[in-house]
């Protein structure tokens, strides 16, 4: 059975390929050459590899020398941590404790649990006010008492469930008096908001591709030159020694591209976005008035394609069912498990209640958006919402 | 129609979605998480819950082309199922948790919850029969395969949720019938192990659920004049009927088997006695469920095991209780078991087993 999309509001889950980034590809996918053979396919193939490097590197304020590709985010966030941690371990060995906030996504927070409970180390979650933004005291305070025994600290750029932008100024001031290294994931910054590597002063950033109009299977860490990163996976040696693996000359020029696009373009789409955005939200509160904006009020301190709500008494995925079977895609936001969706860590860490965690939904826009998505959202929402109160009743009953 | 398949990720429930695709309903699948904590895998033939049972289910889907959906039952599946089966075996009953899920589950929470989305009727890859009669009544019915028919445990339904639920595989000749369409249908599960064990019950070892959950409570196992003639470690892990894992200390004295012939949940113990004390031909049974008013005095055939033979009987009923004498006795008839009433291959109602003793001196 399928039916026509009539609005796809999951950007933040994948975003449709931008132009560039299918021009790219096709122009390169049938190109023989493995980038690290020394011959003249090889060569050709590693001048791609390296301008796509170079291109990134520039759209993202960083060197060329700081980009360490990756095959996505989560490969990137896991290098970050297990690697950052073995080599200060390696260093100092005082140095075990991972710090990280408790709105992390999965690809941060799973490697810090992960290290905790095989590799020695202490996990130390951050804690986060009402609308998700790190709380730079706790932060001060965990750093004045433990500062010397810090291996690392991973905050996002922004939280890609309520889209909370986090105060990364404040953070890399206060780590740096501590000599504690900082990785930021920006996978949803990017495209979104400036992301400038040197100007944040960060030691390494998660980017990944297809979160920003590139291909499925691309990433990159940008990890400060001279910064120290022990190996997770070994073998050929490239990327500095740091991530072995034959590089794929055309899904990095793809990548390229797109972050190239998304960031050139990003001064005209944020605006134009974010004023759908606007009126998706206002929209939403008109027709649900129960429903709650969850994540910052102030539309400054959050991404501008996201907007995220609570629907009392509703259940995630029989809000989710109903706006699919009405051609409307959105997400509940949280990580599943085998496709169950668990009340969001992000909320929970929030102080919102398990009970009301469980109605959440994550709209979330971009570059191909329109307002006749918004429209039909709005339209279908009112009674997408009464069914899943009736259902969610049905299910206390 | 608009119809909720659920999905187990069994071959079952795959080749019954497929028909209702078939019969041209508008057909989403559900996969139901029930528990919180699922193994990755699932080993051999037990449990069916694992993520890759839901894997699997999804796929199912996929070929099909329908839509997919995982619903969080667990809560509701720990409270009701999971909760009734500890404390009925801890009362010292036997509980079928097949049963309670079907009550509870399948055609409560989840029949509910599909209806306040909208559906019309939940599919299930249950073998039975629903048959309509000329006047619109709709009866459940044995399976054409006797030997896959699983009427027994959708008996406690009632009337009103057999009318939202679909059976597509009332009808399949055999098992391997199923399969076969399976295969031809091209769903990856047409050879996926049967799944015959409680599904909550991981490992298949009950007597080791019951006492990791309920502790250990060691007490006596008595014969029926009262003598001490072993220990257990918690009178709730016996079974009526039970004969393997009675670790007595000494033989009877007549040298044949015995049996568990009662648990005393009170004074924790665990009586035992020979096959031929066992022997039971009056069975009474309360809440009481119909699928139409039943007379107050009638012949039947009852069923009280999810695999048992049915045997005639004589029903008579006075409000939600039912007592029923045994054409012939039947032996291991617990309290807790349902007791399902046919007529024929059709389905009269069911209730639940209080009590059952012998009228008659042993007939053989």
């Amino acid at each position: 059975m399928t039916r026509d999309v009539t609005a796809y509001l999951d950007h933040a889950a994948t975003t449709p390929m931008l132009p560039a980034a299918v021009d790219a590809l096709t122009s390169e996918l049938a190109r023989t050459g493995n980038p690290s053979s020394l011959h003249a396919s090889g060569r050709a193939a590693r001048r791609v590899v390296e301008e796509s490097r170079e291109s990134l590197a520039a759209a993202l304020g960083a060197r060329p020398s700081d980009v360490l590709w990756t095959s996505g985010g989560t490969e990137a966030d896991n290098l970050a941590v297990k690697g950052l941690f073995w080599a200060r371990r390696r260093e100092d060995a005082d140095r075990r404790r991972i710090l990280v906030s408790a709105v992390e996504h999965h690809a941060v927070l799973d490697p810090a649990f992960w290290m905790a409970e095989h590799a020695g180390a202490e996990l130390v979650l951050l804690p986060v006010d009402r609308d998700g933004v790190l709380e730079v005291e706790a932060l001060r305070e965990e750093l004045e008492a433990h500062g010397d025994q810090a291996a690392l600290l991973s905050v996002m750029w922004a939280n890609n469930e309520v889209g909370a932008l986090q105060p990364l100024d404040a953070v890399v001031s206060l780590a740096r008096r501590f000599g504690v290294p900082v990785h930021a994931d920006a996978v949803q910054a990017v495209g979104q908001v400036p992301v400038d590597f040197a100007a944040s002063g960060l030691d390494a950033l998660t980017v990944s591709g297809h979160k920003v109009g590139g291909p499925g299977g691309t990433g990159a860490l940008i990890a400060r030159r001279g910064l120290e990163l022990m190996p997770v996976q070994h073998g050929g040696g490239q990327e500095r020694g740091v991530r072995s693996g034959t590089l794929d000359a055309a899904l990095l020029a793809s990548f390229a591209a797109a972050v190239d696009q998304a960031v050139a373009t990003r001064d005209v789409t944020a605006p134009r976005v974010a004023a759908l955005r606007d009126q998706l939200v206002a929209g939403v509160l008109e027709v649900a008035p129960d429903a709650v904006l969850r994540g910052p009020a102030d539309t400054a301190r959050r991404l501008p394609f996201n907007a995220h709500f609570t629907f009392p008494g509703c259940e995630g995925d029989s809000l989710l069912y109903l706006l699919d079977s009405a051609g409307v895609e959105a997400s509940t936001g949280s990580a599943c498990q085998a496709g169950v969706p668990r009340p969001s860590h992000v909320l929970l860490a929030m102080g919102v209640d398990e009970h009301d965690a469980r109605g959440a939904l994550r709209f979330s826009l971009g570059h191909t958006s329109s307002a006749d998505d918004v429209a039909a959202l709005l339209e279908a929402l009112p009674a997408v919402v009464d069914r899943a109160r009736a259902a969610g009743l049905a299910a206390v009953r | 129609m608009r119809v909720l398949a659920a999905l187990s990720g069994g071959v079952d429930s795959a080749v019954a979605a497929a028909r209702a695709v078939d019969a041209g309903h508008d057909v989403v699948g559900v996969h139901m998480a029930l528990s919180r904590t699922r193994d990755q895998f699932r080993t051999g033939s037990r449990g069916c819950c694992s993520i890759e049972d839901a894997g699997d289910a999804r796929r199912a889907a996929d070929v099909l082309g329908i839509p997919y959906y995982v619903w969080d039952l667990s809560e509701q599946f720990e409270q009701t199922v999971v909760a009734d089966f500890l404390a009925e075996y801890e009362a010292g009953r036997t509980p079928n948790p097949c049963v309670r899920c079907n009550e509870h589950i399948k055609f409560a929470a989840l029949l509910d919850k599909a209806v306040a989305l909208g559906f019309d009727a939940v599919c299930t890859g249950h073998y039975a029969r629903v048959v309509v009669q000329a006047d619109g009544a709709r009866e459940l019915h044995r399976a054409l395969d006797e030997a896959k028919d699983q009427s027994y445990v959708l008996a406690v339904m009632g009337p009103e949720r057999l009318a939202r639920s679909m059976f597509p595989l009332g009808d399949v000749a055999s098992k391997d019938e199923t399969r076969a369409e399976a295969a031809a249908r091209g769903l990856s599960v047409s050879a996926k192990p049967d799944s015959y064990d409680i599904c909550f019950v991981a490992d298949g070892d009950t007597q080791g659920f019951l006492r990791a959950r309920l502790g250990s409570r060691p007490g006596e196992v008595v014969d029926t004049a009262g003598e001490v003639v072993g220990e257990h470690d918690g009178a709730y892990a016996y079974t009526v009927g039970q004969r393997r894992g009675l670790a007595l200390g000494r033989p009877a004295a007549d040298g044949k088997p015995r049996y568990v012939l009662s648990i005393e949940p009170v004074n924790n113990r665990v009586v035992v006695g020979s096959a031929d004390e066992l022997l039971v031909d009056v069975v009474t049974a309360d809440r009481a469920v119909w699928f139409s008013a039943p007379g107050e005095d009638f012949d039947c055939e009852v069923q009280v095991r999810a695999h048992g033979v049915p045997v005639a009987a004589r029903a008579r009923v006075v409000g939600g209780v039912v007592e029923v004498t045994l054409v012939d006795g039947l032996r291991g008839v617990a309290p807790g078991q349902s007791l399902v009433l046919y007529a024929g291959s059709r389905v009269l109602g069911q209730a639940t087993v209080t009590a059952s003793s012998r009228a008659r001196a042993a007939a053989r």
